[in-house]
């Protein structure tokens, strides 16, 4: 299947909850769709394309919480990020873990470094946090404040 | 046997539970697998990480686009290079610009000198712990080589500063590739006495075909990546698939294997040694001229992503900005991220005296030696580390015999 012949079946199949195809470069294609939508159209790239799942990366916006699932097909050298917009007071979404093994460790990142919930996760407990780091402080959340007054953090430029 | 009496005396005779980390030989990182064993079998493995997590994405958005390269750099110290270069591909796509032709050519000898020690080094370790204990310092002296040829090119033995967005720091100086060639000439006579004695040895063939099988369903549902999954029949590379760099004006071959087992593993990462050479000789060869950087001015709103395919397989950045001198998000995925979950797949279901050289096979870094421990529920120390490798070479030496050797 060519890239044009891709990019119709998602616009025809998924035309009720694309919210917007970013046709970014001959490489690279956002595809921004409504949350409840995630799971099939990433079963869809995944098991019916033979796209690879890459990761998916979480973002913290003034306005939203975003999440960019990224997926390569290989065949026709194509990138397509996944984006939806979540709540950023309660971010919330289905997990891809049970379509998606690989989905697995990611979620759980994004959940204690965002505050992220994937509803049905099989086991979203912490990934990379420390025992010692607090219950619901979420370090890159940009309201994130240092929360441990002893610590020597490097704090950039 | 020995280690069968000592679990006798600790008191446990069903199943016994043994971790491997937070502090192992085998891994990258510190780590902890919890192994759940019935006598030697392996029958349910869970993984824990976070251990030496430095919160480099947060780091990286503090530190100006220019200053990232550095931070992202010491990511890790084996695959040093391959940090920046996904991440100055990720810039370059925000911008939507491409590197000049002579820094293509740069970019790619540096990454593939660096896939050359970086799989000399699995080599080796692996050799240790199936207790070839020549192989493994004859290819830890390649090693050295190759080394010594990338502190000629950058100046540095590892972490070589090399990439910016838009370019390459440093060019090289066309003195130096007359000897940097005839250095990478010189290796490849013991690296082929290496390939025959490894790839032929009845020993290893019994040791490892068949062991720690990761089928090609499970690499793709893992999405594992890298030499990982090209030896389970996925021939996916992204220097291939999406050419960047130098990659697609030299000739060379992907390598894949079908069998998904830890000899598989070994087969790709060896013949891509030969890739890899022939990939470094080709661009010090045909260094065209011209230009090393671009001389980008800021980075405009926007994102952008950048892949490599590092000697673990693909990594990935993803780079934001909003016009300010910093990226307001940074993620990066390291190629192991993908490939450790795998282990859950393949370990299950083999033997203890398997278990390191299976988890040795996804390559993750070899460091933090000797920390790596048995213990009984109760959390008594049944092996060590060390015991646990010895009994990974008993087992290569009970073969030996067996097959009478």
């Amino acid at each position: 299947m060519s890239r044009d012949e891709v990019l119709r079946k998602v616009r025809e199949r998924f035309a009720a909850s694309i919210v917007e195809i970013v046709d970014r470069s001959p490489r690279r294609v956002y595809l921004e769709v409504q949350s409840d939508a995630l799971v099939p159209v990433a079963t869809y790239l995944f098991g019916e394309l033979g796209a690879r799942f890459n990761i998916a990366s979480g973002v913290d916006t003034p306005t939203h919480m975003e999440i960019l699932y990224h997926f390569t097909i290989e065949e026709i050298d194509l990138l397509v990020s996944v984006r939806v917009k979540l709540d950023r007071d309660r971010p919330s979404i289905d997990t891809l873990s049970g379509v998606i093994k690989g989905a697995n460790w990611i979620e759980r990142e994004m959940h204690e470094l965002l505050g992220i919930d994937f509803r049905g996760h099989p086991r979203l407990k912490r990934l990379l946090l420390p025992d010692s780091w607090p219950e619901g402080v979420h370090p890159l959340k940009q309201d994130y404040r240092e929360w441990d007054t002893t610590a020597v953090r490097d704090r950039g430029v | 046997m020995g280690h069968n009496r000592r679990a006798r005396q600790g008191g446990v005779m069903g199943k016994t539970v043994i971790s491997i980390g937070p502090f192992h030989p085998l891994q990258e990182e510190p780590e902890l697998f919890t192994l759940t064993v019935e006598g030697e079998k392996v029958v349910g493995i869970d993984l824990h990480l976070g251990y030496n997590h430095r919160g480099i994405e947060k780091l990286s958005e503090s530190k100006t686009f220019d200053q990232s390269t550095f931070v992202i750099e010491r990511i890790c110290g084996i695959c040093s290079t391959s940090h920046p270069f996904a991440y100055t591909r990720a810039v370059e796509d925000v911008i939507g610009v491409e590197e000049p032709e002579r820094a293509r050519y740069i970019r790619t000898i540096i990454a593939e000198g660096e896939r050359i020690h970086s799989h000399l080094l699995w080599v080796g370790l692996a050799g240790h712990f199936l207790g070839y204990n020549t192989v493994y310092m004859w290819v830890w002296k390649l090693r050295e080589e190759i080394l010594d040829v990338m502190e000629m090119l950058s100046g540095n033995r590892n972490n070589y500063a090399m990439f910016k967005p838009g370019g390459v720091r440093r060019d090289i100086d066309p003195d130096v590739i007359p000897v940097a060639l005839r250095k990478i000439d010189g290796i490849l006579p013991t690296l082929d006495m290496l390939r025959k004695a490894i790839l032929d040895d009845p020993v290893l063939h019994a040791r490892l075909k068949g062991v720690g099988v990761l089928t090609r369903e499970e690499a793709i549902a893992w999405c594992a990546v890298g030499p990982t999954s090209r030896a389970s029949g996925v021939a996916r590379d992204v220097r291939k698939d999406s050419p960047y760099a130098a990659y697609d004006r030299v000739p060379w071959k992907m390598i894949t294997a079908q069998e998904g087992d830890v000899f598989a593993k070994a087969v790709v990462r060896i013949m891509e040694l030969y890739e890899s050479v022939a990939i470094v000789k080709e661009c010090l060869k045909s260094l065209p001229g011209g230009p090393i950087d671009l001389d980008l001015k800021g980075v405009p709103p926007g994102e952008g992503i950048g892949v490599h395919e590092a000697p673990r397989g693909e990594v990935f950045h993803y780079v934001r900005s909003d016009g300010t001198n910093r990226p307001v998000r940074h993620k990066v995925r390291a190629p192991s991220f993908m490939n450790i979950p795998t282990c859950t797949s393949t370990v299950v279901g083999e033997s203890i005296s398997d278990a390191s050289i299976i988890l040795a096979s996804v390559d993750p870094c070899y460091c933090c030696t000797e920390r790596l421990a048995v213990r009984t529920p109760e959390g008594r120390r049944l092996y060590t580390g060390p015991d646990l490798v010895r009994l990974s070479q008993e087992q290569t030496r009970r073969l030996r015999k067996e097959m009478g050797l």
